[in-house]
């Protein structure tokens, strides 16, 4: 399959496009702000109905409680803010107002991972969704372009319930055709292949499919691509049916690999069909000042990392990887990420 | 010896009342109290006491606007208890507004029940507003509830909250008082339950809070400072916070003046009974001291 690149946008972009068309058709959406509108991009809903919009200044606590008094009087409170700030700061309010409450707030967390960039580690939010994911009645979303973050803004604001939805500073390729649907919790297979299985989300989307043209150039592999926007409710169907077809995997995410997509894809194969997994992401470390591209080198989060994964992930079954072996068998353990 | 515990079915109306009617419902609340703690074996008794007298004259002397028999009524005040730790007075004060069987009382902090040891919204209590046990973070969701009332939907509900006065060295408090303040949040009765006890000694020691009155002032709130359990100081709060609601744009701070276990001689003023339940013989006690107070 062939990806035509679209444009070249950030997903925040999508968001605050998302949001305002939400803003149109529902009288009853309205935004909390925390001090950084214009990044997170929800002036333009701001602009467009102040009387719906409630600065709250630079207070996230306080701004995700206050959401949740919105969604108890009926109303579907979208509040935004950096993601290092929008689940770590008002962790406990996620916990117990938000999930333990179940209402319907939308918390949208921006600037995440390491392509913030210049800003460095204290804004590079990279455990996000370790820690979220285990947060009962939670969906959480990770689009991976400009269209398909605008077109999940909207569809999460369209269902019931607590939402957090991860997005991004930097441009990157838009290349999900902008009429192609969005289903929430449904795995989206972007290129068809048994050879191995790349399980990516957000940014790593693209690097994934960067990653499977030169499996195939240089290799003739065929790789099948899988888009993991929904981290939760997670797709096993589409996750485990890889696993039984390609027989391995890489995992790929701009995200700590504990607990991250990485955990995810591990828990869900480990249980049901264990194949040999690969993880590229953060290796439990922080990030640090630099551009984008320069972060994405240093930390290997590219596809160069993942085409490299892959070739170690379907070597690693050609030797005769079985999930149920004796301990004896052990050909290698290794302890580095 | 031992007691036969029973909640016998009881209501009250919400309505305008002289001061002496709140004296029987306020006993029968804190002995609900007594006897759901005691069943309980575990639970605060102190603060729940403590505030009987405030949340009695609210809820049965026609201030907030509710409906028991039909509990999502659009048109309702609403109430948030984030000092949720309290909840036995709360669940009392429902049943007795005929939320629910008063026999549920019983159930309190027991496995399936509906009465949470912290309040919980996933067991669909009718009159629970929002869970909360979690310091700081109710009376942040009262003010999104009171903005979204005021601001957004401008109809005449208003919002009432209880926090502790150790709850305020939350700084998510603060967070929410600035935002009320500058918001100018006018329907939002904040009720400081200031009986100076937390769980580790008077709050003075462990942190001082203090001058509540000056920081609430600061925040842009109108205050009024009140003995708690002085039925007429109460009932003027809550009036002058209908008055200030309309005239002065200004959210309320009502600082409520009260002691921890009021109603049981053992317990009055003693911080060690924040966090504990009453045994059968300390129950007997407490239950005569308040029989004889409702006989009088």
């Amino acid at each position: 399959m062939n990806f035509e690149v679209l444009g070249n946008k950030p997903t925040r972009h999508g968001f605050g496009e998302g949001l305002l068309a939400l803003g149109e058709s529902n009288p009853n959406v309205v935004a909390i702000g925390a001090d950084v509108t214009g990044s997170v991009m929800t002036n333009l809903f701001r602009d467009k109905f102040p009387d719906r919009f409630f600065s709250v200044g630079v207070a996230e606590q306080n701004a995700t409680t206050i959401a949740v008094g919105f969604a108890l009087s009926g109303k579907i409170p979208f509040f935004s803010s950096y993601s290092a700030f929008a689940a770590f700061r008002n962790a406990d309010q996620l916990r117990v107002s938000v999930c333990y409450n179940d209402v319907n707030v939308k918390i949208v967390g921006g600037h995440s991972g390491i392509t913030v960039g210049p800003d460095g580690a204290t804004h590079q939010s990279l455990e996000e969704i370790s820690f979220l994911r285990a947060l009962p009645n939670l969906t959480l979303v990770v689009p991976c372009d400009y269209n398909q973050t605008k077109k999940a803004t909207i569809a999460i604001g369209e269902m019931t319930g607590p939402v957090f939805m991860r997005i991004g500073r930097s441009p990157l390729p838009t290349f999900i055709p902008e009429d192609k649907p969005f289903v929430l919790g449904e795995a989206e297979v972007l290129t068809e292949g048994n050879d191995v299985a790349l399980f990516a989300n957000g940014i790593m989307v693209w690097q994934a499919i960067l990653a499977a043209k030169e499996l195939k150039a240089r290799k003739g592999i065929n790789a099948r691509v899988i888009n993991i926007h929904t981290i939760k409710p997670l797709d096993y169907e589409t996750v485990i049916k890889a696993a039984m077809e390609c027989g391995a995997a890489v995992t790929a995410e701009e995200h700590q690999v504990y607990g991250g997509l990485s955990g995810v894809i591990s828990e869900a194969v480990c249980k049901n069909y264990p194949i040999p997994l690969e993880f590229v992401g953060m290796k439990d470390t922080f990030g640090g000042s630099g551009e984008p591209e320069e972060l994405m080198e240093k930390f290997g989060l590219n596809w160069k990392a993942i085409y490299a994964s892959a070739l170690k992930a379907m070597e690693r079954r050609d030797k005769g990887f079985s999930g149920v072996r004796k301990l004896t068998e052990i050909p290698e353990f290794n302890e580095s990420l | 010896m031992e007691l036969e515990v029973s909640f016998e079915q009881l209501t009250f109306e919400n309505k305008t009342r002289q001061l002496e009617e709140y004296i029987p419902i306020a006993t029968e609340i804190r002995k609900d109290i007594i006897k759901s703690l005691l069943l309980a074996k575990s639970g605060h008794s102190g603060g729940p006491l403590g505030i009987t007298d405030v949340l009695t004259v609210l809820f049965f002397g026609g201030f907030m606007k509710y409906d028991s028999q039909n509990p999502n009524l659009a048109t309702r005040d609403r109430f948030v208890l984030s000092a949720g730790h309290m909840a036995p007075v709360q669940y009392s004060i429902l049943a007795r507004a005929g939320y629910f069987p008063c026999d549920e009382l019983k159930t309190l902090r027991k496995f399936g029940s509906r009465l949470q040891g912290h309040p919980g919204l996933d067991v669909h209590l009718p009159g629970i507003e929002t869970s909360s046990g979690s310091l700081g973070q109710g009376i942040s969701i009262a003010v999104g509830m009171a903005m979204s009332d005021y601001m957004l939907d401008k109809n005449s509900r208003d919002v009432y909250c209880v926090t502790g006065d150790g709850e305020l060295q939350e700084g998510a408090c603060w967070e929410a008082a600035m935002c009320a303040g500058a918001h100018k949040v006018s329907n939002l009765c904040w009720i400081v339950d200031n009986n100076d006890c937390q769980i580790d000694g008077r709050v003075k020691d462990v942190l001082s809070v203090y001058p509540i009155a000056d920081k609430f002032k600061a925040f842009g709130f109108e205050v009024i400072e009140i003995d708690g359990h002085n039925y007429e100081d109460i009932t003027f709060a809550l009036n002058k916070f209908k008055e200030n609601r309309n005239n002065n744009l200004k959210p309320t701070c009502i600082i409520a003046k009260t002691y921890m276990g009021n109603g049981v001689s053992f317990m009055h003023d003693q911080y060690k009974w924040h966090g504990n339940p009453p045994n059968m013989e300390q129950a007997i006690t407490a239950l005569n001291e308040l029989n004889m107070e409702q006989g009088n």
